[in-house]
């Protein structure tokens, strides 16, 4: 076999069935928020630009995933939301492959604007992954068939939050990452994708959490870190042993996570911080720190060398990924806002807690160039693929495309 | 002759058959018995993960059998199970292939068997025939599932608003009466209880849930810093109710106080005093008439510790993340006779008026929330109704 073939079919085990078109955790592949090559619609109504809306059977703050034609999401029902939904679309037409359901074994209390369905499902392009506020971790093949189920909330007995858990998994090579963290028992776990065991386990500060791990690309796959947020700082550790690389030990936002570009990591601290880790020290170089860039709940955007931030009251604030150096700052629609923001095609996308969608051109000047009202609440970060943009309310799943 | 081989083949046919269908029970039941070794950390998956795929194959025949594996399923084996049950009836209704029916109604008509796995067959039964519920939801107002049990309280509600929308109020009062007999939902509850109370009749709330009304109270201990959580203060081995402690600021005495809230919630700030930084435990007798699993569920926007007979049950160091009804469940053994529950509620030093809270509320319940209630337990007329 050619040499030249041999290495393009290892890449492709190594990376899974993962295309171009897929959506495959929260804030996608890389946890950017940004489908560079997508082309969506900037303007749709009711019924334009709408390809299909389907019914969901319980509430979701989770974000939908996209695997090649397979739309996944979960949702959370029953009076105490005890009911663990993972559901499967065709991306095509909507129509439903498959549902499955599983009984809670943690705690399943939240705050109630949360519910159980907080965290975004991720996959590694052959397995889903779905988890829940309870703690528990689904691990299921792309045709629904249960592969293993954790309930970290079992092992961990003290690993919950009587406002619920919020922070998404993420898959970085042969690794499902877990951050569940919370004032009384806080741990990160990294699991075996194929068997769900412990690959490690580590001790977290003590206190509530709920952002998300991100992923920071390496020159190559090998070199890949997580970055584990908290309260209390920001930690990188190798995926698939939990070996810390490097520590930023300034306190960081519990709520929003950070993002990162160009080798760059942008973490809400002391508003936002822009740090570059170096190579061989067990600290990374922080290149700016801006005290207007607070993201308060959504998670910021880099786009197109700019920052994309929303405050306090749906403020965004717009600015120079260089240097920090604001740009613009522009009150989208007065007030709250879950979703964190994505982007594609030259334009952000960002969604107002009362379903309220706004298209700003990507610039250095704010403009609002098309809004639509779903009138249902929305708090999940949409997913972007395959020239489509896929958003979920409590009730309904939504397929925005031309 | 050919009638003799026919004979033959028609028993050879049988016994194969038989043989098979032994085959398939035993698969069935190794792989269940794989299934249910899962344990703690993932022990276990790569066996169960094969066996799953396995019980998966099975036919809709051998529904009945993973169901009753449920009986004495762990709450993770449950959902293995449970997949597996999903996979096979999914793939028979998709292929418009009949689902054991009647074997299914008779598991569900066993109230001994799991819950959750009667709800499921219920489900089951409802998608293969839509007016299912119509016609069992009558006879199930007191089920063991709490789902069945809801969806049966909710039909006599419409029915008892429809009465008295009608002006119908005895049969109103009767109706609305039945539905909070049987309700376990706090929001079932309330529609009940208001419309009772709008028809005249005044609702011991506390003993409809089994709130413990009755409580000895000592404290402040010192929690300055968060520090008296691990801290082993006289109570926690002590059981004299006459003895004197040193407290955070003085000695320190066992007082009674009896909580008239309707979901039973004793607010320290008011009992006691205001403090920050403090620690009370709260003691009650509970008298059970047999030895019995039981839930205990507890709201408290605080930290806390529970002791049942001496041993500790669980204990949370959480601080001013909300309190609510059945905030925490925490399955637990009463013996026959007295029983000594010991509740130690450590309060912060947060300054926010958010962070103000120091209170507690305690029930006592089995596993779907039905009251189980302290022989020793007031009479309803000491106690206050509603909030």
């Amino acid at each position: 076999m050619p040499r030249m073939l041999t290495t393009l079919l290892a890449i492709l085990v190594l990376t899974g069935s993962v295309g171009a078109a897929d959506w495959l955790q929260f804030r996608g592949n890389d946890n950017s928020g940004v489908a560079a090559d997508a082309k969506i619609p900037t303007l749709w109504t009711d019924t334009q630009n709408i390809a299909w809306k389907v019914d969901l059977p319980g509430r979701g703050l989770s974000g939908p995933i996209v695997i090649g034609d397979r739309v996944v999401i979960t949702a959370s029902s029953g009076f105490n939301q005890d009911r663990q939904h993972v559901l499967c679309f065709d991306a095509k037409d909507g129509r439903q492959r498959w549902q499955r359901q599983f009984w809670a074994t943690g705690r399943t209390l939240s705050h109630p604007k949360m519910c159980n369905a907080t965290p975004t499902p991720a996959s590694d392009g052959e397995r889903i992954f779905a988890f829940y506020s309870s703690n528990d971790v689904v691990c299921l093949d792309l045709d629904g068939n249960l592969q293993w189920f954790r309930g970290l909330t079992q092992d961990y007995p003290n690993v919950s939050n009587s406002l619920g858990m919020a922070s998404s998994l993420i898959v970085v090579g042969d690794t499902l990452i877990v951050q569940a963290e919370n004032d009384s028992e806080s741990i990160a776990v990294g699991l075996d994708v194929v068997t769900g065991s412990n690959r490690w386990k580590l001790d977290r500060p003590i206190q509530a959490n709920w952002t998300s791990p991100v992923v920071l690309r390496g020159k190559s796959s090998a070199d890949d870190v997580v970055l584990l947020q908290s309260g209390k700082g920001l930690t990188a550790v190798e995926p698939r042993t939990g070996k810390q690389v490097w520590e930023y030990t300034s306190g960081c936002e519990t709520i929003p996570s950070a993002v990162t570009s160009n080798g760059v990591v942008y973490v809400p601290s002391s508003g936002l911080t822009a740090l570059e880790p170096q190579v061989g020290s067990s600290s990374p170089k922080m290149l700016w720190q801006s005290a207007r860039l607070r993201p308060v709940t959504p998670s910021p955007l880099i786009y197109e060398d700019r920052i994309y931030s929303i405050g306090s009251a749906g403020v965004m604030t717009c600015a120079d990924a260089k240097s920090g150096e604001q740009l613009w700052q522009f009150r989208l629609k007065n007030g709250l806002y879950s979703a964190s923001p994505v982007a594609a095609n030259g334009h952000v996308y960002v969604f107002h807690e009362d379903g309220t969608g706004q298209v700003l051109k990507s610039g250095d000047k704010a403009e609002v160039v098309g809004t639509h009202e779903f009138k249902e609440t929305i708090l999940g970060t949409p997913a972007i693929a395959g020239n489509a943009m896929y958003v979920r309310s409590d009730g309904n799943l939504w397929k925005i495309s031309q | 002759m050919r009638s003799r081989a026919n004979w033959i083949l028609a028993v050879g046919c049988s016994v194969l058959c038989l043989s098979l269908s032994f085959a398939v029970a035993a698969d069935v039941a190794t792989n269940l018995k794989t299934i249910k070794s899962v344990g703690s950390e993932a022990k276990g998956h790569p066996q169960a993960t094969k066996a799953l795929a396995e019980l998966a194959k099975a036919d809709a025949k051998s529904l009945p059998q993973i169901l009753v594996a449920l009986d004495d399923a762990s709450p993770l084996t449950a959902n293995w199970i449970r997949s597996a049950i999903e996979t096979i009836a999914d793939r028979e209704l998709s292929a418009k292939r009949p689902l054991p029916v009647a074997d299914l109604e008779s598991y569900l008509a066993d109230t001994k068997h799991d819950p959750r796995g009667r709800r499921l067959v219920f489900e089951l039964l409802t998608r293969v025939d839509p007016k299912t519920p119509d016609r069992l939801l009558p006879g199930m107002l007191n089920d063991p599932s709490v789902e069945i049990r809801r969806d049966a309280v909710a039909r006599v509600l419409i029915r008892a608003g429809e009465l008295f929308d009608g002006n119908k109020k005895d049969d109103a009062k009767s109706e609305y009466q039945q539905a909070l007999t049987a309700a376990r939902d706090d929001d079932q509850v309330q529609v009940a209880v208001k419309r009772l109370g709008e028809l005249g009749v005044t609702v011991d709330l506390s003993r409809h849930f089994g709130f413990i009304q009755d409580w000895a109270l000592i404290g402040p201990f010192d929690n300055t810093g968060k520090l008296g959580f691990p801290v082993v203060f006289p109570p926690e081995n002590n059981d004299n109710l006459t003895a004197e402690f040193q407290g955070k600021d003085q000695k320190v005495r066992w007082s009674k106080t009896f909580t008239t809230d309707g979901y039973g919630v004793v607010d320290l700030n008011k009992v006691q005093a205001h403090h920050k930084g403090a620690i009370t435990y709260a003691r009650a007798e509970f008298t059970s008439d047999k030895s019995q699993d039981v839930d205990f569920r507890l709201g408290t926007p605080n930290s806390w510790k529970l002791w049942v007979n001496g041993e500790l049950a669980f204990a949370r160091e959480e601080y001013h993340r909300g309190a609510s009804l059945d905030q925490y469940r925490v399955r637990g053994k009463l013996k026959a006779g007295k029983n000594v529950i010991l509740l130690k509620v450590c309060q912060n030093e947060q300054t926010e008026m958010w962070a103000q809270r120091w209170q507690f509320q305690l029930r006592v319940c089995d596993a779907t929330g039905t009251a189980i209630l302290s022989s020793t337990r007031p009479t309803s007329d000491k106690a206050v109704t509603s909030r």
